[in-house]
């Protein structure tokens, strides 16, 4: 109590601007918000390579499917949360990113790592584009509707394009493990969750940097009030596709990242049930915050394996196991937007501020 | 010419269904502005209650009343206790709380009867030109469309629902009981997605048969102004003519993209569809 109330004493004069020496969170602010991001984004990688050193390979698989995952429902975040647009088809962008990917290691091999990721976000965003300006006009439920048309229609051009795309079977790559001076420090998958966290996290801070950026607060203005924000100066139309153009980007490269840790690409993993689960999870994690795309990413893999794993335990059928995720998720979603609309990560909050009154 | 005259005749059969699901679309549009993602939902459990219901008693008839029943009884539900208190907190909730239903719906149905698909047979013929079944769809679809004209034109029930959509508050202080109209609304729009669900679903039915279905649907209702229960019906033919022509002669898996280019053509040239009228809105 006394030591607070000091505290709050000493805070009170050095905010004023005359002062010199400044408090480190100051000195944290004052910071440029794309460094602050990167360091931020360092700090988490540093931290997931101690958490992959001290676990097992399997572990590390689970790791780089709940990075991937993050990164295409941060993404989301910033298009739904963000600018206040609903789009049903996210995974049909996951989908153009991995198949960009399997088709640039399977016909280009001797393209690296590096320039094979670029190009998945170049497609991507191409796409978002095309996507994007098509429905620059369209709002809420249509967009809703005609981005539902994308996510169902575009598995079916697989079977279209049968030769080229492989069909239902889909495509199948070999990926490069670790590097040979490595090779006997990290396994493949460890390799590879950490190629998967590196690209993420830079990922994250480029959507951070925009969401907390000039053009995160006029998506937040669109999403509150659109006339508003249009009377304000606001270019409307472009802001929304520009969001509708990152997020596409950021899902197709969760996609190109999915096919370099998992080796295929299928038409039956980007089914519209994918899109309406990254949806459903983002709203459980919370969908204020890109941290709730860390809670709705963890989510997404753990939820999985431990019903499954429970699902075994009551020596259930497959067809238990393989529904009932989808079903919790639905159930879930329902509670979280009846009693708390700010998901998970709005209970955290209110916990922090609660932790917070009470030691002052 | 032949191919011609079949695919238009087996479009205008399948149109005819997206025209029922364009209309169960529009009523609950017209009464809430919510578009209802869980309309696949509604008939999902309506065509493997039938699945389940026809084999036990022996009668395609029996289990056609018990999906249309519980298909309705369904909608009348999810719309009292979970859809209403969670809609009128934003739209953006209330275009999600659908999506939940959707999902408890097709994982549901997934944990129940499988993943895999499984046969289930129309009551009639369904083989060659404008057979039996297409017949039978055709003119279900007309009764029931010419019924909820009716319903809604000449009732008082219709008359109160017509109320309770357009002005609420006026409605309630006039007696209207706004509440019961809405879930009213809800059923109807379930019984016809049910019966759309009949018509659509065989001869074979899995958790994921209605999604394109559902899609031609939501494009009919776009196309044709969702805020409109005819346009609903001519875009619902018209839908099914085009996907019939595109998938006869171009393959059966553009249709869906070809679906997805007209909406976005129409809603860019008329943002609220052929048949809107222009509404002003007040700031």
């Amino acid at each position: 109590m006394s030591t607070s109330a000091t505290e709050r004493e000493q805070r009170a004069p050095v905010s004023g601007p005359a002062s010199t020496a400044r408090s480190p969170r100051e000195r944290w602010r004052a910071l440029p918000s794309p460094l602050r991001h990167l360091l931020l984004a360092a700090l988490a990688l540093v931290v997931v390579t101690g958490l992959l050193l001290v676990t097992g390979d399997l572990t590390a698989l689970r790791f780089a499917a709940v990075g991937y995952t993050m990164l295409s429902i941060a993404g989301l975040q910033l298009l739904v949360g963000g600018s206040g647009q609903v789009s049903l088809g996210h995974g049909a962008f996951m989908m153009i990113g991995a198949y960009t990917m399997a088709l640039l290691v399977g016909n280009l091999p001797m393209l690296p790592l590096s320039a094979n990721l670029v190009l998945v976000v170049v497609v991507a965003t191409v796409a978002g584009v095309l996507v994007g300006a098509a429905t620059a006009r369209l709002h809420g439920p249509y967009l809703a509707g005609a981005t539902l048309i994308l996510a169902v229609g575009l598995p079916g051009l697989t079977h279209r394009y049968h030769e080229f795309l492989g069909g239902s079977n889909g495509l199948t790559v070999r990926t490069a493990g670790a590097p040979p001076f490595l090779q006997g420090l990290l396994s493949a998958s460890e390799w590879k969750a950490l190629v998967v966290w590196t690209t993420v996290v830079i990922g994250l801070a480029v959507l951070a940097t925009v969401s907390t950026g000039r053009l995160g607060r006029r998506m937040r203005a669109i999403r509150d009030d659109e006339t508003a924000a249009a009377m304000s100066g606001i270019p409307v139309g472009a802001t929304k596709v520009v969001a509708f153009v990152i997020a596409s980007a950021a899902g197709g490269l969760a996609g190109g990242l999915q096919v370099y840790v998992l080796g295929t690409a299928t038409p039956s993993i980007f089914t519209l049930a994918l899109s309406l689960t990254l949806l459903a999870a983002l709203v459980l994690g919370g969908i204020g915050s890109m941290w709730g795309a860390l809670w709705a990413a963890l989510a997404v893999v753990y939820l999985e394996i431990w019903l499954s794993d429970a699902v075994r335990a009551f020596s259930l059928s497959r067809d238990v196991e393989n529904n009932l995720p989808i079903v919790l998720f639905g159930v879930l979603l329902i509670l979280v937007l009846r009693f708390q609309p700010l998901g998970f990560h709005g209970i955290l909050q209110r916990l922090g501020a609660r932790l917070r009154s009470g030691r002052h | 010419m032949d191919r011609f005259v079949d695919l238009t005749l087996s479009g205008l059969a399948s149109g005819a269904i997206y025209a029922a699901l364009a209309l169960s679309l529009v009523i609950i549009y017209q009464a809430t502005r919510l578009v209802n993602f869980a309309q696949p939902a509604m008939a999902l459990v309506a065509v493997y209650t039938a699945a389940t219901v026809a084999p036990l008693t022996g009668s395609y008839w029996i289990g056609f009343i018990a999906a249309l029943t519980v298909g309705t009884a369904v909608g009348a539900l999810a719309e009292r206790f979970i859809v209403r208190p969670i809609a009128r907190t934003s739209q953006l909730n209330a275009i999600i709380v659908t999506l939940g239903l959707l999902l408890i719906a097709q994982g549901g149905v997934g944990m129940i009867w499988g993943n895999q698909q499984h046969g289930f047979g129309y009551a009639f013929d369904y083989v060659g030109r404008l057979s039996p079944a297409d017949v039978f769809a055709l003119v279900s679809v007309g009764t029931v469309a010419v019924l909820l004209f009716c319903v809604y034109r000449f009732t008082p029930l219709g008359l109160q629902m017509r109320a309770a959509a357009f002005r609420p508050e006026a409605a309630r202080l006039s007696g209207v009981k706004v509440g019961l109209m809405l879930t009213a609304g809800w059923a109807f729009s379930a019984l016809i997605a049910a019966l759309a669900g009949m018509l659509a679903g065989p001869p074979f039915i899995s958790p994921n048969v209605f999604d394109i279905v559902f899609v031609y649907g939501i494009t009919a209702a776009v196309v044709g102004g969702l805020d409109s229960p005819f346009g609903a019906i001519i875009g619902g033919l018209l839908v099914g003519l085009g996907m019939s022509y595109v998938s006869g002669y171009a393959g059966p898996e553009l249709a869906t993209l070809t679906a997805l280019a007209l909406v976005v053509l129409v809603l860019s040239v008329r943002p609220d569809g052929i048949l809107s009228r222009p509404t002003a809105r007040k700031v």
